[in-house]
């Protein structure tokens, strides 16, 4: 791919607002990109101190870090957190700063909607999390309990921490939804000329199937949500037998968003590892086609597999054998993309700067996550695997070895971009390390223990789980501590220190953006580049 | 490598030792599965592993150009490991999957036991609809074992006061439903776990070959007790099961005639129903949590929301930010009723009322509080019914 | 393409490319605004894929007659059991534990239900049918789970449900498990809410 770049570097002359009224106002997609992906950080480290209350707790037997009622709402706060409040930012920031730039576009395509996206989040966070302060000073009971999953009637009975989670949810779709509309249009319309769809970066590519998965099931657990709402306050029994209602529609109408939300978590950083594997195997990407179509059969498929995660609920035999084929054939896709990966390296000339490495880390923690969830497909053992340990240690290979790890490998791929300087090599190779010694020591132990049979929320367990828990406890202290290394290269990098960035940055990188300087100026593009 | 015989040592890759045909198939299923995934890990990270080495910058070879296959045989090598992918998806793991489905969803034979289990915060009921018996079983591990930070009892959290009984060698259909949220019945030697849902009813079974003391627990989010209400299903022989169904409606027999208590008898009693259903939340002390669980014991401050406080003062139990001495009426009615909108419960359908005179006599005469009121069964009995 | 072409075609159609850009912005809220629907819409679809399928163990709550005759050859059990739901003061249990039915011929049960309280109580029975291929083979002529049932206090009442099991009813099936949750009405028993309408 080449290109023209015109009108590079030219910085306007706009009188703009400086310090934070320039942050709440601005409209200008790198800002907001920033914006969300400080967000998402803040929220990644929220997120992981409420899971490392959850290891201490769990160190050894009757424990009594917390009572089992905060347990219940730290579990809860933690799942909810990370999916909304870590990820899914962060994925959007990264749309955000690198999707115009990518495909040769001034901005957003929607600048204003942008910023009204972006500034629900704080609110909706504050809203999810404040229950919990106030309970600190001893007012109201505390933030939702039920898990992340919210199931009815448990959400129907649990206290005023529920409908905050529902008003967050309600903040959280929107803000997504505008997200996911901007891009959209974004790249539909503002491709620069020659950029034809398909070739587009993946990256991109997997932002757009994201953002159709988030436009066709995000609505759907709002109106959940809002079912779930009026049974909590008007007197409707959506999901209560008594009036005609079925608890188990919530369970459908959650996973009918709940599945595909993995692969909306998932497809970002699948997009990102399919930047970063050929710039450090200096070789171009493997099976461009295949990886695109690979996309939009996963996106499809994730819309009609939802059921698996309710095999135990009742379900007559021809459902159990639908939902667990429809969800193998998941598989097949994705060992596309992973034969796509592995043959990308294949024959390139390999180096191992950090994102590299966290992008193969990607693929070993992935593909356990991937493999397990092999398993967990088989409707009569998921019996055994379903809500024990062994589902939560699948589905953090899944989450955390897949996404987290992607967003760890763009961070260190893109911070020289985004700041002008090198973060520090030898510490983000011992991140990497200490991330991967640490994460497989955490859940590798949580395979073990859901075998042996210790079911999942749980704040205190039987003797026999006692060695392997505080195996994973201890995990899970250097996998946190771990994550402060990424902190302080982050910090490092901001503040200005470390090697200034050359404009391509890797030696092997491509794509428009690695035409630009390092940082980019304010304003890209007001000209669009034309691609050959 | 994961494939052996269930009655070696435990293999830590293994489920608990199966004793049921479906336990079994599922631990087959099982081993047969995780070795394949673990031989496809093998293969994808050995190549991974490979190409890192063999293909390093360090070895100065110049990068290959190709975006995908173009010989026919490259498109052949590219395929196969998908077509095998397929393969182990729908015949060597979908086959044997597939007969598992069906084999677990066989309640058709008929049964020579039918029991149902349902399930409340946070206890599980027992019913035998035929034999008549029906009880509830409740964790029984004592709340200082729970306080002492470091359990030494084996059975730590997986004991019950009553444990189900069932006869080897039987079929026995398990039916199931809840009477709040929803739990999950799973006991892992058994392969099983079913939701039971709020009105709602499921159905599975069991058919145990060796007699035997096998524990689960409650595998769905169900509240603040739901790492407390363990499952202990005691395996009989056949004789020894009917020895047990004739004491059991012997016992039921005399228990539901006693109507007069010594007051010696009912704060035994009140103790032990107050420690198996009531220090989860009031705490063994009696002294309650702040903020949620108001104290037992009277003259205690206890400071929450007024949305609680308003209604204990509604009921005369709380003046002037305090606990107080309410009436025993009273008393009754909200441990019969419970108190809507606070967590509560309800336990008319789940204590008997010998248990429930037991335990408000022993709740006014403890804890500091010396009423000196004692409570009869038969006072509940009435008070059922206001 | 020349560079200058290029430049002209990108710049030039500023105006153009914002109503385009708020069209199909505009064309996707409204997906959205379809998929919120559809999230709603999945309530009564899902209840009629229920009752079409038995899913759930859910049975038609409508009055329904039997058709083409009784099948000799083949023998049914249909057992009875109830669940009491908390907040109810009833007791509340099947008179018969089990009947033995041919399929299509109709047959009576009866439920015994006690008031135990000093106050008029209402009850709703929700009905469940395990296993679920079995339910939409499990029809009702007549069902006291069709309305409330309210009951004076210590009042009793022996409440009837007519059925019969479908001649369609799969062969494998020999038992079937009919249960009855009584919860507390949650409408008086005159006007009852819009989710359990009779037909």
């Amino acid at each position: 791919m080449s290109s023209a770049i015109t009108d590079l570097g030219h910085h306007h002359a706009h009188d703009e607002p400086k310090g934070l009224a320039r942050w709440l106002t601005t409209t200008n997609h790198k800002d907001i990109g920033i914006l969300y992906m400080l967000f998402g950080l803040t929220m990644f480290l929220l997120g992981g101190v409420f899971a490392e209350l959850i290891r201490v707790q769990l160190i050894h037997p009757a424990n009594h870090l917390v009572t089992p009622e905060v347990y219940n709402q730290i579990i809860t706060l933690h799942g909810l957190v990370m999916v909304f409040g870590a990820l899914m930012p962060v994925t959007a920031g990264f749309a955000n700063y690198l999707i115009p730039m990518m495909i040769g576009a001034p901005d957003m395509a929607l600048p204003r909607l942008n910023n009204w996206g972006f500034w629900l989040l704080p609110p909706a966070a504050i809203v999810l999390v404040l229950p919990f302060i106030l309970k600190l000073f001893g007012i109201g009971n505390g933030p939702v309990d039920t898990g992340w999953t919210m199931y009815a009637p448990l959400s129907v009975q649990g206290g005023l921490g529920v409908d905050f989670a529902i008003f967050a949810i309600f903040l959280l779709g929107a803000s997504s939804l505008m997200a996911s509309i901007n891009i959209v249009v974004t790249i539909f319309n503002l491709r620069a000329p020659g950029m034809a769809l398909m070739k587009m970066p993946l990256f991109v590519w997997s932002w757009l199937m994201t953002s159709f998965l988030l436009i066709a099931v995000f609505p759907a657990l709002i109106a959940g949500s809002a079912m779930l709402l009026a049974d909590r306050h008007f007197g409707t029994h959506f999901f209560s037998a008594a009036g005609g209602g079925d608890p188990v529609l919530w369970e459908h109408l959650f996973w009918f968003f709940g599945h595909p939300e993995v692969y909306i978590l998932l497809f970002p950083t699948a997009g990102i590892l399919s930047q970063i594997l050929p710039t450090f195997a200096r070789k171009p990407i493997f099976g461009y086609r295949a990886q695109v179509y690979s996309y939009w059969a996963i996106a499809a498929l994730s819309v009609v597999v939802w059921a698996h995660h309710m095999f135990t609920s009742g379900m007559p035999v021809a459902g159990q054998l639908y939902f667990m084929y429809s969800t193998m054939l998941i598989s097949v896709p994705l060992a596309i993309l992973f034969f796509c990966w592995l043959a990308t390296i294949w024959k390139g000339s390999l180096t191992f700067e950090t994102p590299m490495l966290f992008a193969l880390g990607y693929i070993v923690l992935f593909g356990i996550g991937g493999l397990t969830g092999l398993v967990l497909a088989d409707a009569v053992a998921d019996q055994q695997y379903h809500n024990s340990f062994f589902l939560v240690a699948h589905f953090h290979y899944a989450l955390f070895g897949g996404p987290i790890m992607g967003v760890i490998a763009g961070v260190y791929y893109w911070l020289p971009k985004i700041t002008g300087r090198m973060y520090s090599e030898r510490l983000g190779k011992l991140h990497f390390w200490l991330t991967m010694i640490g994460f497989n020591i955490t859940f590798m132990s949580q395979f073990f223990l859901g075998v042996a049979g210790m079911p999942r929320r749980i704040p205190d367990y039987a003797l026999q789980f006692a060695p392997l828990n505080l195996v994973s406890s201890l995990g899970a202290f250097l996998l946190g501590a771990a994550q402060l290394i990424l902190v302080y290269n982050i910090a490092r990098a901001w503040a200005g220190y470390g090697q200034p960035a050359t404009s391509q940055v890797w030696e092997g990188a491509h794509g428009l953006e690695f035409t630009l300087p390092s940082p980019p100026p304010h304003h890209t593009f007001d000209e669009q580049p034309v691609i050959a | 490598m994961l494939i052996s015989g269930a009655a070696q040592a435990h293999n830590p890759f293994e489920f608990q030792t199966p004793v049921t045909p479906i336990a079994r198939e599922t631990l087959y299923v099982h081993d047969l599965f995780l070795t394949i995934i673990a031989v496809l890990f093998s293969i994808g990270f050995g190549f991974l592993i490979f190409s890192l080495i063999r293909y390093r910058r360090g070895r100065g070879h110049a990068p290959a150009t190709f975006t995908a296959p173009r010989t026919p045989l490259q498109w052949a090598l590219s395929a196969l490991p998908i077509l095998t992918l397929i393969f182990i998806d729908y015949v060597v793991m979908g086959i044997p999957a597939y007969h598992a489905v069906l084999s677990l969803a066989n309640t058709r034979d008929d049964a020579g036991l039918v029991i149902k289990v349902t399930g409340s915060q946070w206890r599980w009921h027992y019913e035998y609809p035929d034999q008549g018996i029906s009880f509830v079983s409740n964790l029984s591990t004592p709340a200082s074992e729970r306080d002492s930070g470091a359990p030494t009892d084996p059975n730590y959290l997986l004991e019950v006061d009553k444990p189900l009984v069932l006869p080897v060698g039987e079929k026995v259909r398990v039916l199931l439903t809840s009477t709040d949220v929803i739990h999950a019945w799973w006991i892992p030697s058994f392969g099983i776990k079913q939701d039971a849902v709020p009105g709602f009813l499921r159905e599975t079974w069991v058919k145990i070959d060796k007699p035997g003391i096998y524990r689960g627990q409650c595998a769905e989010l169900c509240g603040v007790g739901h790492a407390y209400m363990p499952i202990v299903v005691e395996a009989k022989s056949q004789d020894d099961f009917k020895r047990w169904v004739a004491d059991a409606q012997t016992s039921a027999a005399q228990a539901a005639a006693v109507t007069t208590l010594s007051k010696e008898d009912l704060l035994k009693r009140g103790q032990q129903t107050y420690t198996t259903y009531c220090a989860l939340c009031h705490q063994p002390t009696g002294l309650g949590l702040p903020g949620t669980f108001p104290p037992i014991a009277t003259g205690k401050p206890f400071a929450a929301p007024p949305a609680m406080t308003d209604l204990l003062a509604q009921r005369g139990f709380f003046k002037d930010g305090k606990i107080v001495e309410g009436s025993v009426d009273r008393h009754i009615q909200i441990v019969l009723k419970g108190i809507p909108g606070t967590p509560m419960p309800a336990f008319d359908g789940q204590l008997s009322d010998a248990d429930i005179a037991g335990v408000i006599t022993f709740e006014r005469n403890s804890f500091g509080n010396q009423t000196g009121d004692v409570v009869q069964p038969s006072t509940v009995k009435a008070a059922r019914g206001k | 393409m020349t560079k200058g072409e290029a430049v002209a075609r990108s710049k030039a159609p500023a105006r153009p490319r914002r109503t385009a850009n708020r069209r199909l912005a505009f064309g996707l809220l409204l997906v959205a605004l379809g998929f919120f629907g559809f999230g709603f819409a999945l309530v009564p679809l899902y209840n009629t894929f229920c009752h079409v399928t038995g899913l759930n163990g859910k049975t038609e709550e409508t009055s329904v007659r039997p058709v083409g005759g009784v099948d000799l050859s083949r023998i049914v059990t249909v057992e009875f059991t109830s669940t009491v739901m908390p907040g109810l003061p009833w007791r509340f249990q099947p008179t018969v534990r089990r009947l033995q039915v041919h399929p299509g011929e109709p047959a009576t049960a009866t439920y015994l239900a006690t008031n135990l309280s000093d106050a008029r109580r209402n009850g709703q029975a929700i009905m469940s049918v395990s296993p679920e291929q079995a339910a939409i083979h499990f029809k009702k002529i007549e069902c006291f789970c069709f309305h409330a049932q309210a009951l004076a206090p210590h009042q009793s009442r022996v409440m009837p449900v007519v059925f019969f099991v479908s001649r369609d009813l799969p062969k494998e099936i020999t038992t079937i498990t009919v249960s009855y949750s009584a919860f507390p009405a949650v409408e008086e028993v005159a006007s009852r809410g819009e989710n359990q309408s009779e037909r």
